[in-house]
């Protein structure tokens, strides 16, 4: 278990590096640059910034010392954010992020799983069919429209919460509400079929011929294989929510990470980009290695060497 | 109650439909048999005939929707089964009445330790705190001839082989000492060599345990040596009842003729070709007015095919559901003689 451990977290790293460079060579091959602004610098200043950042060496050596940065974990200092080091921009705006991406998770674990472990047991009925159409109603509303809906009706009607902005327990409702809903919809429908199909199973009939009480069955024997598929889906899912949504984080004016990472793509911010890229591929990484770690508490069938 | 005369379950006229888009399944079709205390019966019959669906019916197991026990009477030990509640019916399952089911491999939770999956049956039933439930546990295993059990007890269900896994499915099932077990098919899903060993450990904890047993199989040389009747089923009717050896020596119904001559007798048939019984076992959805066997039967008339065949009386233990009844079985006692003259 040990090693298998420490081998994934050792394959963190090339992958980390390979992502990177694939998005290097992407921000590379897109035409423009920083510099490439409708106010076009005197071409003595530009010489001058671009010899400062390295931006005067070939490809080659750019790339080098990109990558020598990165394994000591150093982005270097933004282009857009004048003295501002790419590890500082991310601790600044990654916790912004962070809480409402956990949050939302949690609420939609809450909110899905019951949903979907009722559903699939009583399936068929009234409430199996309301909180599926419910739920395919959270996939397919997009959340730019539901977070808008949301501070219509309890910001500028009822003025139960404010509707954007951070400060407080009560800002943070309606975009952590916006954010899990799609979420909570994915797993109550995740749970519900996996619930239904382990519930099929023979062991949960020996379970019932035991004289087990329903409930009993069901948190005891069902449960740990019903919600294999939503473990699944946790790690990439967490990841890419503590790493922040810009629609979300646009709606509710939150100094998040998503907000940023975009204005860094627009602005063409390349250390900035390589910064949260990396930053990005390596929580996806740990993320999906937690998973994989959890399976085996989950199933003791699967071990690892 | 019935404890007088010795009588444990008594089922009558059992009808268990399923609600399919293919129409109403009859799975079984009026069902009545009667089991004493420490008898063992054998049900024997193709799959798909009704044998599993009977037993579950008896604990009140099947899934509803879309079955439904629509008609009968369960009586176990003076208990209707069928008027009960869900929560009466939990305290009997486990307790009163366990079972066995046929594929080790997936009857046990392979998420839970052998030791939770044990220890569970008696904390709910006896009352057991987790240490005697555990020490319970350790004997039943050792019971079962699962060697040594200490250690054992703590693995997971795929550490054990399937015959051990049986094995642990029948302690499981004995750890309260029920009155009646019922196995389903318990050596299907095994090799021949650990079937036999399943089996002896049944007829001996039989004894033991002083427990009634239904022995569900599709395997007439399981039943041989193990029951004191069996009940023939086909298409969800009982097609013949008898004591074990009468059955065996004079049948009184081609279906049971025809699946005696299936079980291949190396001695005396080397080189012929193996006896199969025609056809395949009708759509219980939708079953043609007369017998369900008739297509399929050797001396089928006329009347096979227009009308339902009656449930003949050959003699004090013994029916059987055929229009010729009297006439097959004075053929095989015929047949019985010609061999024992030779």
């Amino acid at each position: 278990m040990l090693s298998f451990i420490i081998r994934r977290l050792l394959l963190v790293i090339p992958m980390a590096l390979l992502v990177v460079t694939l998005t290097w060579v992407l921000i590379r091959a897109a035409p423009g640059s920083f510099y490439s602004s409708e106010k076009k610098l005197p071409p003595a200043i530009e010489a001058n910034i671009k010899k400062k950042y390295g931006l005067d060496k070939p490809w080659y050596q750019q790339y080098g010392l990109m990558m020598g940065n990165i394994l000591r974990l150093d982005f270097g200092d933004s282009l857009k954010y004048q003295g501002q080091s790419v590890n500082e921009i991310i601790k600044r705006h990654f916790p912004y992020s962070a809480t409402i991406g956990l949050l939302a998770y949690i609420l939609a674990l809450i909110l899905g799983l019951t949903a979907g472990i009722v559903a699939a047991l009583k399936q068929n009925s009234a409430f199996d069919y309301g909180s599926m159409a419910l739920a395919m109603l959270g996939l397919s509303v997009p959340n730019f429209v539901l977070g808008p809906i949301l501070v219509l009706v309890f910001s500028l009607w009822l003025f139960i919460f404010p509707p954007a902005r951070w400060g407080g327990l009560m800002a943070l409702v309606l975009p952590v509400i916006t954010l899990s809903m799609i979420y909570a919809a994915y797993i109550a429908r995740l749970t519900r079929a996996g619930m239904l199909e382990v519930m099929r199973s023979d062991y949960i009939r020996t379970a019932r011929a035991k004289g087990l009480a329903e409930w009993k069955v069901l948190l005891k024997h069902a449960l740990r294989g019903g919600i294999v598929p939503v473990v699944s889906f946790t790690g990439p899912a967490l990841a890419s929510l503590l790493a922040g949504t810009v629609v979300v984080e646009k709606v509710f004016a939150i100094p998040g990470l998503g907000n940023i990472f975009i204005q860094a793509v627009l602005n063409r911010d390349e250390p900035l980009i390589l910064g949260i890229v990396a930053f990005l591929s390596i929580l996806i990484m740990i993320f999906n290695l937690a998973v994989d770690i959890s399976y085996g508490f989950l199933d003791p069938r699967i071990r690892y060497e | 109650m019935n404890e007088q005369n010795g009588t444990i379950l008594s089922v009558k006229d059992l009808k268990t439909y399923f609600q399919t888009e293919d129409g109403v399944v009859k799975a079984v079709d009026g069902i009545s048999f009667e089991l004493k205390k420490g008898e063992t019966i054998g049900v024997v019959g193709e799959s798909g005939s009704g044998k599993s669906v009977t037993n579950l019916s008896i604990m009140r197991l099947i899934p509803e929707p879309p079955g439904k026990i629509v008609n009968g009477d369960i009586i176990f030990n003076g208990i209707d089964i069928r008027k009960l509640s869900i929560e009466d019916v939990r305290k009997i399952r486990g307790k009163r009445i366990a079972m066995i089911f046929q594929d080790p491999m997936t009857s046990l939770n392979p998420f839970l330790k052998i030791s939770s999956q044990l220890m569970e049956v008696t904390q709910l039933h006896l009352g057991h705190t987790k240490e005697q439930a555990y020490q319970h546990a350790i004997k039943m295993l050792k019971t079962v001839g699962i060697p040594d059990a200490e250690s054992r007890i703590n693995g997971y269900p795929h550490e054990f082989s399937g015959g051990m896994r049986q094995r642990v499915m029948i302690a499981m099932a004995l750890s309260c000492q029920p009155e009646l077990l019922i196995a389903d098919e318990p050596t299907t899903a095994l090799d021949v060599t650990i079937q036999a060993q399943i089996l002896e450990l049944i007829k001996n904890l039989k004894a033991e345990f002083g427990a009634s047993v239904i022995l569900i199989t599709h395997d007439l040389g399981v039943v041989a040596g193990m029951t004191e009747k069996i009940i023939v089923m086909y298409a969800g009717k009982v097609f013949e009842t008898a004591p074990t050896a009468e059955l065996f020596a004079t049948p009184a119904n081609p279906y049971t003729k025809g699946l005696l001559k299936s079980v291949p007798d190396p001695a005396h048939e080397e080189g012929t070709e193996l006896y199969q019984i025609p056809g395949l076992p009708p759509d219980v959805a939708h079953l043609p007015p007369g017998c369900p066997f008739a297509e399929r039967c050797e001396r089928a008339q006329e009347i096979c095919v227009q009308e339902f065949p009656p449930f003949v009386q050959i003699n004090e233990n013994h029916y059987s559901l055929c229009h010729f009844a009297k006439e097959v079985y004075a053929e095989s006692v015929a047949e019985r003689e010609n061999k024992n003259e030779r």
